[in-house]
């Protein structure tokens, strides 16, 4: 089990460079960049080695060949895939354009990811792999999904940062969007630190009690108290950000990134994502399903969402290349996209059956 | 407003049906419908559906049957088959077509307009523009211009007039393309689902070992015939190493057509047999009601001197192990054998999850021993007395599922997907690029003017502009 060791240090190297990244950005230090790039990388290495290790590891239980032991199976190695893309894909944005900043709005989605993992207690068992997910469909399709998953979690930080760059007035409908989407994605990872603290304070760790904790200390608590301080404290953050906001866009403005530059990274990374998306998501999907179950559409749940993703970004595409629109109203509709996107992943899986449930352990 | 004057009804409901709006409202109701009905299960028992309701929403049992009933009047429980669902989708290829329509005449006249030479004036207010001086002639240089065009993959015409020499190219232009080729990918595969429910069908037939069917089965038991009879010669799972978990599971099937074999093949999940249109693919499997009563064991049983002999066998019958006495009476069969705390073996499962056999040895006048055999574990073969007993298959007890399915616009789907891979290619990864070099002599020396356009990916197209000036300068130096 060598390969959980160099997860749990990339785990740790990308809580770190998130708390890194926010610090540069606040207090514009190159030294502290510096580390949280170094960081970053050594979390990027371990994690690599990681995903080898495991599926050699795969390869090894399974007794199959290398195509098809690609550990992508279940919620929790997806997961992990998914983090890896993102960070690879920030690291060559990062190079490219020169610029940390991104590096903050970023690394956190990395570790609400991270998180998620722990407080749902989703196994982190390799299982072995029932038949219909021994095909070579499996490395294609699921791969770009994720790959165009991490693309359009980009396009998410960068949508939100050109709000935050391009709003001024507070009663202003974008300020107003991106201070309440910002105050819930804080007000959620406030929540799942709540549930680690009290977790491994009250269970000391115990592994088979944290299934499914997510927002038992919070907004899933059995007190009705709780649940209604819960929801007040996520007001309280959402009118804090919404009071402070312009702080954060001073901050932000205070970098050398010009408003284009992020509007053109959001219009790149969703220009990238939506075929990889289409071809390996939907496309490759439907092969597969063809071939494994007779049909290639069901509008099973995870299909239907991934339809609705679809026309998320052909929209956002359509009404910047035909209607022109440009800047706040594009980063509106890459922001909500992204919020498609996480309920196709994890919503579907977490909610809803269907055929696609292998990932719901 | 002004401009809608005098346009024709007509006039106007196209306009609807071009505009982003409408794409818009469609995408709208068919995400929001669709919402509800990955809620809902579709085609499901009722209250199936009324436990999702009182889970996800806290309704009391009273009232999710009263908003089931309402959703259920609305086809909601069986939406994606619903004459209002299906409109949406015709109203979205409807957009779709005419929206294409409106708007291709101007991209095929911006595809199949040439590239023309250009005014200085116009090439310096270009998106991409460079400018230098060189020493020489313009003829020079028109050489090392024109290597430099097609070292980054364009094939430059050339014109001479009073302000010099100038060439110019473009590529890509098929490109702008890229959009109506995605459009018409998304029609084709709708044609292709219309093919599929009009002139195919989805059908299951559960097949037991042995058995032959010449029909599969519908929804509500609704025979469909096959055209050809189907026979299952054999099925096995196959478990991951002490668990229960199946790794594989294999029919053996042959297609036989007027009562001669046809072709034959072994199906696994995500490898199925097609014939004549029909495809098999394999899905559930079970044991067939009358149990073992039928079945057929094969045993092979060996002596402790190396004789061996295989038996095919029922339950309650008998067999010998060769050149010995000895032989074995099968008086049980167990499907999914265990061993309860006490020791004493039980039955957990009705699926052939641990199949044994209950094996009562003797030899003439008296009983020897008895035990059971394990087909998954081996190391329960061997016998006190050092014969063995081989529990190799048993057959006639199982039946494969298989879904089966006939969808002859399954192949222009397929052909739809193809298109809008090349199509998103076009739109996403190229481009329209065009690119003028202007030569104007001035007092000895040369004025290079460069001017580049691109329709998408204009960093890409800079580079290479960057590139080629660096070249033409370069190549200039070194020719002297």
């Amino acid at each position: 089990m060598t390969s959980s060791v160099f997860f749990g240090l990339a785990t740790i190297a990308y809580i770190f460079a998130m708390i890194l990244y926010i610090g540069y950005l606040a207090f514009r230090k190159n030294s502290v960049g510096i580390v949280a790039t170094t960081v970053t990388i050594a979390g990027f290495v371990s994690q690599t080695l990681a995903l080898l290790m495991r599926w050699a590891e795969f390869k090894e239980i399974g007794g199959m060949g290398w195509v098809r032991a690609v550990p992508l199976t279940n919620l929790y190695e997806s997961l992990i895939f998914f983090v890896w893309c993102l960070i690879l894909v920030y690291l060559v944005i990062e190079f490219r354009y020169k610029n940390r900043s991104f590096g903050a709005f970023i690394t956190p989605v990395a570790a609400l990811a991270l998180a998620f993992i722990d407080l749902t207690g989703m196994s982190k068992n390799i299982q072995p792999l029932v038949p219909a997910l021994q095909s070579n469909w499996l490395l294609a399709h699921v791969m770009m999904s994720f790959i165009s998953y991490a693309l359009f979690a980009v396009s998410f930080s960068t949508g939100l940062m050109y709000l935050i760059v391009k709003s001024d007035q507070r009663n202003e409908a974008s300020y107003i969007f991106w201070t309440v989407t910002l105050g819930i994605l804080v007000a959620t990872l406030a929540a799942m630190g709540l549930d680690f603290l009290t977790f491994k304070v009250a269970f000391m760790g115990k592994q088979e009690l944290i299934r499914s904790y997510l927002f038992r200390a919070s907004f899933r608590s059995e007190s009705t108290a709780v649940v209604a301080a819960s929801l007040a404290a996520t007001a309280g953050i959402i009118f804090v950000v919404w009071r402070f906001g312009g702080a954060l866009k001073r901050i932000i403005s205070g970098f050398n990134i010009s408003a284009d530059t992020v509007d053109e990274l959001t219009y790149k990374s969703i220009a990238i994502g939506f075929p990889i998306f289409t071809l390996g998501g939907l496309i490759f999907g439907a092969i597969w399903a063809d071939q494994a179950w007779g049909k290639y559409w069901t509008w099973d749940p995870k299909e239907t969402w991934s339809l609705i993703t679809w026309f998320f970004y052909a929209f956002f595409l359509h009404s910047r290349l035909m209607r022109g629109w440009k800047g706040k109203k594009v980063a509106v509709v890459a922001v909500l996209g992204f919020v498609a996107v996480v309920f196709t992943y994890l919503g579907v899986n977490l909610l809803l059956s269907g055929l696609h449930a292998y990932g719901s352990e | 407003m002004e401009k809608d004057k005098g346009k024709t009804i007509i006039d106007k409901i196209w306009d609807l049906f071009a505009s982003v709006r409408l794409a818009v409202v469609v995408f709208a109701l068919i995400s929001a419908t669709s919402i509800v009905g990955t809620v809902l299960e579709q085609q499901a028992e009722p209250e199936k559906n009324i436990k999702v309701l009182v889970k996800m929403f806290g309704f009391d049992h009273e009232t999710a049957h009263g908003v089931l009933g309402v959703l259920d009047s609305m086809l909601f429980t069986n939406m994606y088959h619903s004459w209002w669902f299906l409109a949406l989708l015709l109203l979205f290829a409807t957009n779709l077509i005419i929206c294409s329509l409106d708007r291709l005449p101007r991209v095929l006249k911006m595809v199949k307009e040439k590239v023309r030479p250009m005014p200085l004036e116009h090439i310096e207010k270009m998106s991409i523009t460079k400018t230098f001086s060189q020493r020489g002639k313009a003829s020079q240089l028109k050489d090392f211009a024109l290597s430099g065009l097609s070292s980054i993959g364009f094939k430059p015409l050339e014109t001479s007039g009073e302000q010099g020499i100038q060439l110019y190219a473009e590529k890509g232009n098929f490109t702008r393309l890229g959009v109506y080729i995605t459009h018409l990918s998304i029609l084709i595969i709708l044609a292709g689902a219309i093919i599929g429910i009009y002139f195919g069908y989805n059908a299951f037939l559960n097949l037991p070992e042995g058995e032959i069917s010449s029909v599969a089965y519908k929804d509500k038991g609704v025979e469909i015939p096959l055209g050809f009879d189907l026979r299952c010669d054999n099925f096995d799972v196959e478990y991951y190493p002490g668990t229960d978990m199946p790794k594989a599971y294999r029919s053996w099937l042959t297609v036989m057509k007027n009562g001669k074999e046809v072709t034959k093949k072994s199906i696994v999940v995500n490898d199925p047999l097609t014939y004549e249109g029909v495809t098999f693919y394999q899905s559930s499997y079970g044991s067939v009601p009358k149990g073992m009563g039928n079945g057929i064991l094969v045993l092979n049983a060996v002596s402790a001197n190396g004789k061996s002999e295989q038996k095919k066998i029922r339950i309650g019958e008998s067999f010998a192990i060769p050149g010995t006495p000895v032989t074995g009476h099968v008086s049980d069969f167990s499907p999914a054998l265990s061993i309860d705390q006490s020791g004493k073996p039980f039955t957990y499962s009705e699926r052939m999850t641990n199949p044994a056999v209950l094996v009562e040895f003797s030899e003439p006048g008296k009983a020897k021993y008895s035990g059971w055999l394990l087909k998954r574990y081996p190391q329960t073969w061997s016998l006190p007395d050092g014969n063995r007993v081989e529990f190799l298959d048993y057959w006639g007890v199982e039946y494969t599922g298989m879904q089966v399915r006939k969808d002859p616009g399954v192949f222009v789907v397929y052909l739809g997907c193809i298109i809008m891979a090349v199509g998103l290619y076009m739109t996403f990864f190229m481009s329209h690029r065009r690119v003028w070099v202007a030569l104007t002599e001035e007092k000895g020396s040369v004025k290079v003017l460069i001017g580049a356009s691109a329709n998408k990916n204009r960093t890409s197209l800079e580079r290479k502009i960057e590139k080629m000036a660096t070249a033409i300068s370069a190549g200039h130096k070194g020719g002297k």
